[in-house]
């Protein structure tokens, strides 16, 4: 068999460089077995994050030859044999070793947002929903905060806006409150000024990363921004709802 | 060394190690009751095994069948256990679990839906009826980030990515615990009046599993080096459906929700081979021709269920057979098929991540094609010992609850069992350790020298010139237990296996972790090798006394369930000179809940009273 060649960014917060691993790849390995097999022949203090092995946790978040992507969901045979694969850290948040990031940043952000707050529930002590009216929000649901969202968001990576845009992800789960049919909570005022629905301009590169397939922007993002363009002004907005709309 | 007064040191009321499912419904018990809680966690929050799991919860709404209710959740838990459950703890879990599973909803889960708008159910093997709440196959997912979302505004600290090494104890009682962080691997002392242990199981110490690196028995081992008892620890589940191909998944999980939802499983020679393996208790209960299982799928209230829903160990131990008698499919498995039962539509919908994991991870179309599958280690029953209502342990101030502790599954859990414990057992445990807490006079005495050790056998890990490579005595440990602990035991198997892991135990005591203390893999799986050490042998030590066949234990040897041995447990402590294994007799069921369970099911259905 021969062997395959990766390239692994290997440092800290204060430095590193890429360092060239060859190693062997079997029937079927996704980048993460060979992750562990580099740590278990060549390399044992290599840091990863990883827990299900099956695209459910979110925790094997990296950049694959630049794209942010699930090692456990990437396979090997998804490249050209003799091509060179490079695995580094999510470049938008701080290193702390390897191919692991600081992303406590995100933990922040979720705590900013109110939590669930229901309406009463119905005389028997229940609550009634129905499958069409919750669709919408299971979808926003299916989260697995691998963040890679977050960082494709050009606001955040390129911008650094950390401070003004909470990011695609927490958009969604703000639409997720926000369109829940028992949450008794008016979020709309604080999507805008403390969340930053304004910094979004929907370029979509966050619901082309998204491993749960969640259409972030044009199920979550546009209407959040729908919502408080009817209460505020959003240029952005504005534009496309009255120029676009009455081009087409 | 580090000096002790300048180690980084937390105080608080409740230390729960663990945020599963188990854990942060235990932290928010902690909190609502005015305790200072901490919580830690290996991995990120929300990152737990929790969030793997798939089908459902299992609570006797009866929102989809009217007939359900706690009696025959509970008579169905018994009967899935083989009778070796913890009859309180049955009895607790089954009538309580509709309170928690609508409390999640109140704190914003979104369950699927029924037509009447409530909460839908889902079938599952052993549950006579539609019982488990879900959402598609993602339920974990959806209970995790519940509890994650509502607890973090409920003023506990959460130290994530911080791996608790040893408990400390000040006399008999418990006193604190040492950690360290994964980042950069310091240590903290957090002292504390009471410990809730929600670590889970230690499914790592096998090759073929649906587990993660978390799973190695940390808080059991812990438990046990503090002076706490285990219990039923032979009782360890094989996942009848993991997948088999390719390689690298071999071991991962295809929920059950497959078969409840009409999957159906075949022999190389497309036989429907299930209705050769029903065991006698359960032939009243089950289809026994394709049709009435077939009516049954169509929702006909007069059909009896298929043979596929049988309770785990069945299926599993069935599959085990099919294969060693050259029935298996290509590669050691059988086929799971549900795409002739069902349109491919509803299997998008209903099963979206089987879906996704089979088309991403072995190129196969589940809505075109049979899965092929094979039994996977997957869920411990045994664990600590604990007190059915408090949760507590032998020792005092230390508590238990979720896949770590024992008592309610008894010899075999039926799916959907596990959400639902994690949540009314941890709520209790959060009950226990207030309790506890409140009757405490003062703050306990930590003893440095504890500490001491706990740091020097970590540092000597890293320091030590030369020594085995972790990973690789890793390996080692689950060849031994696959190989001897595995499915289906023998006296021999058990005997070669207990001296195999003499072995590693050598190799364990001089292994060396290469590299330095920060975000180190290798240091880490070094750590969690004396844990899963500590499991493995209480499992095989059980398994080897344990002379009859029951649930999740099978024996080649003793291949019958014997009646007597349904009168104990085996429970294990740290003896003087090793591991002690005792044979403990069982308290004599209530009579109540002895007449619930053994009675017929028309004479129990009707709603929840
Ligand atoms: C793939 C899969 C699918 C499943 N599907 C279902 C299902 O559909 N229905 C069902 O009822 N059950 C299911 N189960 C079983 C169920 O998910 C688990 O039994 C349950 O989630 C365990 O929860 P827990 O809270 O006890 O522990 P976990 O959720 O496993 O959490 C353990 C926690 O302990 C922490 N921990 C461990 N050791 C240490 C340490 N030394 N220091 C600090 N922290 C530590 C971990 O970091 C983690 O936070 C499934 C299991 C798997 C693997
Ligand atoms: S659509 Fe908005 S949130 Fe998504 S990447 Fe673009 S700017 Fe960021
Ligand atoms: S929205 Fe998608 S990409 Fe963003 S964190 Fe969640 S799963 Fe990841
Ligand atoms: S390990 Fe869980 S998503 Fe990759």
């Amino acid at each position: 068999m021969a062997k395959r060649i990766f390239n692994i960014w290997r440092g800290d917060a204060t430095g590193g460089r890429f360092v060239e691993y060859h190693t062997d790849v079997d029937t079927g390995m996704v980048v993460l077995d060979v992750v562990h097999r580099i740590q278990a022949e060549q390399a044992g203090d290599l840091s990863c994050r990883w827990n299900c092995k099956a695209g459910k946790c979110g925790s094997c978040s990296m950049e694959i030859d630049g794209k942010p992507r699930l090692a456990c969901m990437t396979r090997m045979d998804t490249f050209s044999p003799s091509a060179t694969v490079t695995l580094q850290p999510l470049r938008a948040f701080p290193i702390l070793k390897d191919l692991v990031t600081d992303v406590s940043w995100n933990y922040q952000q979720n705590k900013r947002i109110p939590p669930f707050r229901p309406r009463p529930r119905d005389a028997d002590g229940r609550y009634r929903m129905q499958q069409i009216d919750v669709d919408r929000i299971q979808e926003f649901r299916k989260c697995i905060e691998c963040f890679m969202c977050q960082d494709v968001c050009h606001v955040l990576r390129d911008h650094s806006r950390f401070d003004t845009f909470v990011g695609p992800r927490f958009m969604i789960r703000l639409a997720s409150l926000a369109m829940h049919p028992l949450d008794a909570l008016d979020r709309i005022p604080a999507v805008r000024k403390e969340f930053g629905s304004g910094m979004c301009n929907i370029t979509k590169c966050c619901t082309e990363v998204c491993p749960e397939q969640i259409s972030i922007t044009d199920n979550g993002i546009i209407p959040l921004k729908e919502r408080v363009v009817d209460r505020f002004f959003d240029p952005l907005m504005w534009v496309k709802r009255n120029l676009l709309r009455r081009s087409a | 060394m580090v000096d002790i007064a300048e180690l980084q040191t937390f105080e608080h009321d409740v230390v729960v190690i663990g945020a599963g499912g188990a854990g942060l419904r235990a932290a928010i018990e902690c909190s609502r009751r005015g305790l200072n809680t901490a919580i830690v966690c290996k991995s990120l929050l929300g990152k737990a095994h929790t969030v793997m799991a798939e089908g459902g919860m299992a609570a006797a709404l009866g929102n989809v069948d009217p007939r359900d209710n706690w009696k025959i959740h509970f008579r169905d838990t018994m009967r899935g256990g083989k009778f070796l459950n913890q009859w309180r703890m049955a009895e607790l879990h089954a009538k309580e679990a509709p309170a928690r599973v609508n409390e999640l909803e109140e704190w914003g889960a979104v369950f699927d839906r029924a037509k009447n708008g409530l909460i839908s159910q889902r079938n599952f093997g052993g549950h006579r009826y539609p019982r488990l709440a879900h959402v598609g196959d993602r339920t974990g997912l959806e209970m995790i980030r519940t509890l994650q979302d509502y607890g973090i505004h409920q003023g506990f600290a959460v130290h994530m990515e911080c791996t608790a090494l040893d408990l400390l104890k000040d006399g008999e009682r418990i006193a604190g615990v040492v950690a360290y962080w994964r980042e950069n691997g310091r240590f903290l002392l957090l002292k504390t009046k009471a410990v809730i242990l929600a670590t889970g199981g230690a499914g790592k110490a096998w090759k073929v599993t649906s587990n993660s690196w978390e799973y190695t028995g940390d808080g059991l081992a812990m438990a046990y080096l503090a002076g706490a008892t285990l219990m039923d620890m032979e009782f360890v589940q094989f996942h009848p459906t993991g997948m088999v191909w390719p390689p690298s998944v071999r071991g991962t999980l295809v929920t059950e929700g497959v078969r409840g939802d009409g999957g159906i499983l075949l022999n190389n020679k497309h036989e429907r081979f299930m209705f050769n393996y029903i065991p006698e208790r359960f032939a009243p209960e089950t289809a026994s021709t394709e049709d009435e299982a077939r009516r049954w799928l169509q929702g006909d209230k007069e059909a009896r269920r298929p043979p596929e829903l049988l309770t785990r160990d069945v299926v599993a131990r069935a599959i085990t057979s099919e294969v060693k008698a050259g029935r298996g499919s290509p590669h050691g498995g059988v086929f799971l098929d549900i795409a002739s039962q069902v349109p491919a539509d509803m299997i998008k919908k209903k099963l979206p991540s089987m879906y996704h994991q089979f088309k991403e991870l072995a190129n196969v179309d589940i809505t075109k094609e049979a899965m092929e599958v094979g039994p996977t280690t997957h869920y411990f029953m045994g664990g600590v010992q604990v007190d059915h209502e408090s949760q507590q342990s032998v020792v005092p101030g230390l508590f238990a609850c979720g896949e770590c502790a024992a008592g309610l599954h008894g010899a075999n859990r039926l799916g959907g069992n596990s959400l639902s414990d994690l949540l009314v057992f941890g709520r209790r445990a959060g009950l226990g350790a207030a309790d506890y807490v409140a009757s405490m006079a003062s703050f306990p005495c930590i003893d440095e020298a504890q500490v001491r050790q706990s740091m020097r056998r970590a540092t000597d890990i890293l320091n030590r010139e030369s020594g085995a490579n972790p990973y690789l005595v890793h390996e080692a440990l689950q060849k031994v237990m696959n190989d001897g602990v595995g499915i289906v035991r023998s006296e021999a198997d058990l005997t070669a296996a207990l001296a195999g892991l003499e072995h590693v135990k050598r190799d364990v005591e001089r292994v060396k972790a290469d590299g330095a203390s920060q975000y180190n893999p290798g240091w880490h799986a070094a750590l969690d090798l004396r844990n899963l050490l500590i499991v493995s042998e209480a499992v095989a030590r059980a398994a080897l006394m344990r002379q009859e066949s029951r649930g999740g234990h099978s024996r080649v040897d003793h291949p019958n369930e014997e009646e007597v041995w349904g009168e104990y447990h085996i429970v294990i402590h740290q003896g003087r000179n090793g591991m002690d294994v005792e044979k403990v007799r069982r308290a004599e069921p209530p009579r109540e809940l002895a007449a619930i369970a053994y009675a017929t099911l028309e004479s129990l259905e009707g709603s929840n009273g």
